[in-house]
């Protein structure tokens, strides 16, 4: 097999792109698990209905209010969109994952799983399932040569917007007060609670906040993927696996992992693109063999 | 007296046997007095925008068309959702051949679910009619009598793309293929097609299915300098394959095209005419063919709100067909309808200089069709230059020793 440092960088550097998604997803599932312990199936669902949000900014709002040029651009969206995203995901965790947080895990994750299906359901009946698709914006199109490559401007964005994020999430929850609220809401919410802490209300935020990740990482891949009901679903099984093999829960494991699965899997596609998927279960399970907890997962 | 006793039981049982015959032929005529026509497809799933209920509303148009009635028995119509599985198919097909008086089922966006219930469909002796099924293994090793593949199979859409781009000096080509049964038989379908008339494959990636980023595969291809590159996928990753190659510049010039090996015209509006402009392909109908296509897709689109995908139409001209074919032949009986359709021409609004093979292939013409540029587009679903017709025997398949069939001659 022939090849030129050229293709190796330009692999790479898609591998990174994928990646970023990757770091976003898992880390809003990693929040989520981390603080709520609740396996949030519905992610990926989260995740299509921010793009499906964008897209419907984009291109059907206006006809539908009578004002056919009103529309929602990307920069909007990309607020707004996460934005209600996340208050559905705190209207869920009011209404119904709440009853369940004395239960074991497993009924987390039906119940997840169950709202995902009928989400995905419920857009497939609307919208169909081909998919629509969503321009970026104008300022972000076109490529920039890179010397190695010419790379859509647009996913250029995409990294340096998700690593910011990825950043400020990382920060906000391991060295801010308002972190370590959250962490010790999870070790002994009682003893939070006594010292005059909303636990309660801290939770639902924090899934909403979680929620809010995927919706982000929804809007920020809408110009890339086609917007369709099964976006999500389809990717989730990988971002499951990436926060499995960085240690359940952990923020900074579910964002390294993420962005290093990303890379692995740009290069198996450069040496052996029929082992892409499966490459990043082989290290889960070697992860799990070796590290039972996870890699930046601590021991219990 | 011997003689006397015996010629009337001679008698007699000539009577006995002529009138058997004559109910027979009475009852015979339409079993259980009503023709029931079955669509069985995705109703929820990845291929519910090209098959779906507009197939069903398809069925109906025909069924309208002839009056409601075939032979003086009632047609109806039934719809059921296989969900892609074969399992779920053979049930369903059981149940509708031993309880729901279903004489045909057509459709068959999935080809597993289509091989299963052709089986079943044989042992019960009724007839299924693949519109949607494009396997080859349904007309070579699988094939049945009572089964014909209403509109192409996977050889016929290959070749009629590779041979049209072969034919523009276009030889050197680059494979991008969903890694299961389906992409491998499309890749080697038209790697067979492009090797045979003297082009050269420089190389394959075969992606994951279903796939999600496809830059890698579409920059490799790019790379390797092919003047095709041909994709044989379908559905969502065919579609985030050119969406993504637009993004990064690939097949944008005239040395290098991107020719999708299945493509239908749900794809093209989901992709939007922008992303999509400039590609060649093949699809057996498009509804701003001619006169008689747009008056059946009008009436289409009075239904549905769309414009019919070559699957849907097939449809109608399956149904129609096998309604004909009926009222041709005087029964419902399986065996005696297929070999009445195998001896008509078909010639109606979806196919043109159509017939129907030993082996079920239906051999008719097919269109080779270039997408318009936004600009060229005057209205919603136009969305292609006719660019030209492809006549059957050039692309369809020779028969195949696989079938038992065609060994009769």
């Amino acid at each position: 097999m022939d090849i030129t440092l050229q293709a190796f960088m330009a692999q790479l550097t898609i591998g990174l792109i994928g990646g970023c998604f990757y770091a976003m997803l898992s880390m809003g599932l990693a929040i989520i698990f981390g603080l709520l312990n609740i396996i949030n199936f519905t992610h990926g669902a989260q995740f299509m209905m921010a793009a499906f949000l964008a897209w419907i900014g984009l291109t059907q709002i206006g006809p539908w209010l009578g004002y056919p040029d009103f529309q929602i651009n990307f920069w909007v969206a990309l607020v707004i969109a996460p934005l209600i995203v996340g208050v559905f995901g705190m209207a869920i965790e009011r209404t119904l994952l709440r009853r369940l947080y004395h239960l074991d895990h497993l009924y987390g994750l039906l119940l997840t799983f169950g709202v995902a299906l009928v989400m995905e359901g419920g857009f497939r009946y609307v919208f169909g399932v081909s998919g629509q698709g969503y321009e970026p914006p104008e300022i972000l199109q076109g490529p920039v040569d890179l010397g190695f490559m010419l790379l859509p401007k647009y996913r250029i964005f995409v990294v340096v917007a998700s690593l910011l994020i990825c950043f400020g999430t990382w920060y906000l929850f391991e060295r801010t007060k308002l972190g370590a609220y959250l962490r010790a809401g999870t070790e002994n919410p009682r003893l939070l609670q006594s010292f005059g802490i909303n636990v309660p209300v801290m939770i639902t935020l924090t899934y909403g906040f979680g929620v809010a990740l995927a919706g982000i990482a929804g809007v920020l891949a809408a110009p890339i993927m086609q917007v369709t009901p099964l976006m999500g679903g389809n990717l989730l099984n990988i971002v499951f696996a990436v926060v499995v093999i960085g240690g359940l829960g952990s923020i900074l494991g579910s964002m390294m992992t993420g962005l290093a699965l990303g890379l692995i899997e740009g290069l198996t596609k450069v040496i052996y693109p029929e082992a892409s998927t499966v490459v990043v279960f082989v290290i889960m399970a070697l992860a799990l063999l070796v590290r039972p907890a996870g890699l930046f997962g601590r021991e219990v | 007296m011997r003689r006397h006793w015996l010629g009337y039981t001679l008698r007699v049982s000539l009577c006995a046997l002529a009138a058997t015959s004559a109910l027979a032929a009475e009852a015979g005529k339409i079993s259980d007095g009503v023709v029931k026509v079955g669509i069985l497809n995705d109703l929820s799933g990845i291929y519910s925008d090209f098959t779906g209920k507009g197939s069903a509303a398809a069925a109906q148009i025909a069924i309208d068309e002839m009056g409601g009635k075939v032979l003086g028995a009632p047609v109806e119509l039934v719809a059921a959702d296989h969900q892609n599985k074969p399992d779920i198919a053979a049930n369903l097909a059981r149940e509708w051949f031993d309880q729901g008086k279903v004489d045909m089922i057509a459709d068959f966006p999935t080809s597993s679910t289509a091989l299963a219930v052709m089986e079943i469909a044989k042992q019960k002796s009724r007839v299924t009619m693949l519109s949607a099924g494009v396997a080859m293994a349904a007309i070579n090793e699988k094939c049945s009598p009572l089964n014909a593949q209403w509109m192409v199979n996977t050889y016929a859409l290959a070749a009629g793309t590779a041979k049209a781009l072969l034919a523009t000096g276009r030889k050197s080509w680059y494979f991008v293929t969903a890694d299961y049964t389906f992409g491998h038989s499309l890749e080697k379908d038209a790697s067979a097609v492009v090797e045979a008339e003297g082009g050269k494959v420089l190389g394959v990636s075969r992606h994951p299915f279903p796939g999600g980023d496809f830059s890698s595969f579409m920059l490799k291809a790019q790379s390797s300098g092919a003047q095709v590159i041909a994709l044989a996928n379908a559905g969502s990753d065919t579609i985030n394959a050119i969406k993504q190659a637009a993004e990064y510049g690939i097949g944008r010039s005239d040395k290098q095209v991107i020719a999708p090996l299945l493509t239908y015209i749900t794809d093209v509006k989901s992709l939007g005419l922008a992303k999509a402009q400039d590609m060649y392909l093949t699809e057996a109908f498009y509804w701003d063919y001619d006169e008689r296509s747009r008056a059946f897709s009008e009436k289409y689109f009075a239904k549905m709100k769309r414009m019919p995908s070559a699957s849907q139409a097939a449809v109608y001209s399956a149904t129609l067909n096998y309604l004909k074919a009926i009222e041709k032949a005087g029964t419902d009986e399986a065996g005696a309808v297929m070999s009445t359709l195998r001896g008509m021409t078909i010639d109606d609004a979806v196919i043109r200089n159509g017939h129907l093979r030993a082996d079920g292939a239906l051999v008719h013409d097919m269109l080779l069709l270039q997408v318009k540029k936004p600009s060229e587009s005057k209205r919603d679903w136009d969305f292609y230059n006719v660019r030209s017709v492809l006549k059957g025997e050039d692309v369809f398949p020779k028969p195949s020793d696989a079938c038992p069939l065609n060994a009769k001659g």
